[in-house]
């Protein structure tokens, strides 16, 4: 017999009718939320050894760094009369990499300025999550690091010793802060860099690993890597815009990154400030970045060369904020110039 | 192991000495074992029959019969006195009730036949005539007679195809067993069932073009049809003609003629060109067996194999129906509906039609009814694009979805023709894997009827 579902007065009410929709009827396991939350996992290493390097209080500046995002986008959301979808992740990932890109030793009242600029100015006024043409956590730093510039380029901190994690809690941070590694080299030169951070292959090892003085999520490569190569596998990401991003920082380091040409240090380029950070997390995001693959290896030059740029010639140490800042507005154009290839033109009036 | 984006990975699978097409596609997970093993069954005929008119791509049939009618099995009721069309018959030995209308999944409603059915009439005998003595146009005649269409889905008039334009010689015949959507086992079934009858239909199309090339392409999923099928080929390849079997990646859209044109000859279609252009002529496996049997047994295409599946019906089959037979027959015949249905699906998941009532009557191009619960279709909302490019690289015509969804969206569709909005056979590659649930095809239709062709 057929069940299909009548209406209890038979006689006058229509038949309940089947849902129908356009094809196709399935649809694949993948969703928004599900990038968003795995990226978010991928982040979760580094975050855990910024506790251990600059201690507890990292900690405390992401959570107030990602609460803020998260309120700030509902709030926005509301305010805006949209779909309130503060559960895609994407407002925890930028609050994640908004405290990733700050120093560790900043007041806590910054992530929450940042959030606001970057969640309401830089995303919702902007039409929402695939409309705001400039990466949300970078465009918080780079608002921090004009409305503050004194801390935003001071509040850095050593490695804490052994496992000292609460010690710098209470202590004032003027009488602890150091200088980063690029900061050093780009203010007092190679000399100065040697005699503060050592020379060889000890000082790669543990600037890879992360025990150097950097942003909170910035400083170890090689739990980036593996976050990032997460994000490989699993086909989020494509190898296009970090390989050729830290492929141009290497080569135009080593050219132009030394005394004389050349003679520059590719390796130890990779491995200080955040571009291992910054290409795989930051210049990957989707919505800030061109979709087809040749813009894609375009777009990650650009970033690479305007990053060596700023930081062999530019004011500041580090580079690839503003470079990542710089090229995002152009991914839309890059991809209005490389065009995915049509699967065959049509015949002059084939028919 | 290759995995194939956005889908289950295509395991055990040697992509090396496979042939497929080289950009974009999704692998879907393929759900056939629920049909894969049941043979071809025979519905028994229901009291009525609801014959629509329009069959196929082209002009509907004017019916030649009148209320009342006393008609046979395979007599003549309709046929198309212009344009593009074929003749249609009649499934049973019965009475014209009606001249009417009936529900149809796409227009909502079309003209069609109400036909009683005599349960007591003999069946029709149709006797076996040898082929061979017939020429080209003969044969051409007597599939156009038999009022045969591509039955695969597209259900354009079999004998326009076969009679390609002048200005381009056509050297390959393709069958299509790629069988690439989801769920649908009716082809599958009728090359085990049916190899030599569609080898057979092979050697009469391959007459009828004057050609001797034949590739049979059918995806690796599909051993047991493989096999079957190289057997029949190997016996009907003699002298001078050659049917050959290519197995076949197994990945979406594998069935499209475009895409399967490529993975064979390696020729590309020109975009608003028919396959001729390129000298090749595709038919469906399931068109070659309804040629044999419309010109050695003079049969008119009235039956159809269509698959039953999904987890909402109580009892999954693949069904040999006659055209015209309504879906809730069909339900009732194999133990009513299961809870939890969502939705009722005419055609495979990825391009088939929801249809909303269950009194529309199948037609020559159906080749499965799914009946889907919740937990196996998608009706998640979608959000805005959030521009991570994979609709790009899932679109086998090389387009771009996103941009033509974010311009529908923004009231521009009559902008959307750059991105190739023409091209696109709504395969749906991009809107399966999209992360944001976009109607990506519903916006490319909506773009379609306001953008203007070039």
């Amino acid at each position: 017999m057929i069940k299909q579902q009548v209406s209890d007065d038979q006689t006058t009410a229509p038949v309940k009718l089947w849902k129908v929709s356009v094809s196709p009827h399935i649809k694949s396991s993948e969703s928004v939320e599900k990038i968003m939350w795995t990226v978010v996992a991928c982040l979760m290493p580094p975050l855990i050894l910024s506790v251990f390097v600059f201690g507890i209080q990292t900690l405390f500046i992401t959570a107030v760094s990602v609460v803020s995002c998260v309120v700030v986008e509902a709030v926005s959301q509301k305010a805006l009369g949209r779909r309130v979808t503060i559960k895609d992740g994407s407002a925890v990932l930028t609050g994640l990499l908004l405290a990733f890109v700050i120093p560790p030793g900043v007041s806590p009242l910054l992530p929450i300025l940042a959030a606001i600029f970057a969640i309401y100015i830089g995303k919702h006024l902007l039409g929402g999550i695939g409309y705001n043409f400039f990466n949300p956590a970078l465009l918080g730093r780079a608002f921090l690091l004009a409305s503050f510039p004194v801390a935003m380029t001071s509040a850095w901190l050593s490695p804490v010793e052994g496992f000292g994690i609460f010690s710098y809690l209470g202590t004032s941070i003027d009488a602890i802060s150091t200088a980063t590694p690029l900061a050093v080299m780009k203010e007092q030169g190679l000399a100065a860099f040697t005699e503060a951070f050592g020379s060889g292959a000890g000082l790669y090892t543990s600037f890879f690993l992360g025990w150097r003085p950097g942003c909170i999520g910035e400083t170890s490569g090689l739990l980036l890597l593996l976050g990032g190569g997460y994000l490989l596998y699993r086909k989020y990401i494509t190898y296009h815009i970090p390989v050729s991003i830290l492929g141009t920082i290497a080569v135009l380091t080593w050219v132009f990154g030394g005394e004389t040409y050349f003679r520059g240090d590719p390796l130890l380029a990779l491995v200080t400030g955040g571009a291992i950070l910054g290409a795989f997390f930051m210049a990957t995001d989707y919505v800030t970045s061109p979709t087809t693959k040749i813009s894609q290896i375009v777009y990650g030059i650009c970033i690479g060369a305007l990053t060596v740029l700023i930081r062999l010639k530019g004011g500041y140490p580090e580079g690839i904020c503003y470079a990542i800042l710089l090229m995002n507005p152009l991914s839309t154009v890059l991809d209005s110039w490389f065009k995915p290839k049509r699967f065959a033109p049509p015949q002059g009036g084939a028919e | 192991m290759p995995v194939c984006r956005r889908g289950t990975p295509i395991e055990s699978q040697d992509t090396e000495s496979m042939l497929t097409f080289p950009k974009g596609g999704a692998h879907p997970p393929e759900f056939k074992e629920q049909t894969a093993g049941l043979s071809i069954e025979v519905m028994p005929v229901p009291d009525e029959l609801e014959l629509i008119l329009g069959q196929h791509i082209g002009a509907p049939c004017t019916p030649t019969v009148a209320r009342k009618e006393e008609i046979n099995e395979g007599a003549l009721v309709g046929e198309v006195k212009r344009g593009l069309g074929v003749p249609l018959h009649s499934p049973v030995t019965g009475k014209i009730k009606a001249i009417g209308t009936s529900a149809h999944p796409m227009r909502v409603t079309a003209p069609s036949l109400t036909i009683g059915v005599d349960h007591e009439a003999d069946p029709v005998q149709y006797p076996e005539q040898d082929w061979q003595s017939f020429d080209g146009s003969e044969l051409l005649q007597k599939v156009n007679d038999a009022g045969i269409i591509g039955v695969g889905g597209a259900g354009f008039p079999t004998h326009v195809k076969l009679n390609p334009p002048a200005g381009s010689p056509v050297d390959i015949l393709l069958l299509n067993g790629a069988e690439c959507e989801p769920y649908i086992t009716s082809d599958h079934r009728q090359m085990l069932e049916h190899a030599a009858e569609i080898v057979g239909g092979a050697g009469i199309i391959l007459k009828i073009l004057g050609i001797n090339e034949c590739y049979i392409g059918i995806e690796s999923n599909k051993q047991d049809a493989i096999k079957v099928m190289t057997a029949a080929a190997e016996q009907a390849s003699t002298g001078d003609c050659s049917i050959k079997i290519e197995t076949l990646q197994v990945k979406y859209p594998q069935g499209s003629e475009k895409q399967l044109i490529q993975a064979i000859t390696g020729r590309k279609v020109p975009a608003m060109a028919l396959p001729s252009a390129v000298g090749v002529v595709v038919q469906n496996v399931s068109t070659a067996k309804a040629i044999y049997d419309g010109v050695v047994y003079g049969k008119p295409l009235y039956e159809k194999v269509v698959t039953i599946a999904g987890k909402g019906i109580n009892k999954p089959a693949n069904l040999l129906l006659k055209v015209g037979t309504r879906i809730k027959d069909i339900v009732d015949y194999l133990g009513g509906l299961e809870p939890g249905l969502s939705k009722i699906i005419m055609g495979g998941p990825m391009m088939g039609f929801a249809v909303s009532s269950l009194d529309i009557p199948i037609t020559k191009t159906t080749s499965a009814i799914l009946f889907l619960t919740e937990d196996e279709i998608d009706t998640s909302p979608h959000s805005q694009c959030i521009r991570c490019g994979w609709c790009l690289e899932a679109c086998p015509m090389g387009l771009e979805p996103k941009e033509i969804g974010i311009y529908v969206e923004a009231n521009r569709a009559e902008d959307t023709e750059p991105f190739g909005v023409f091209d696109c056979f709504e395969c749906g590659s991009c809107a399966y894997v999209c992360p944001a649930k976009r109607p990506l095809v519903q916006f490319v239709r909506l773009a379609k009827m306001k953008a203007k062709r070039p």
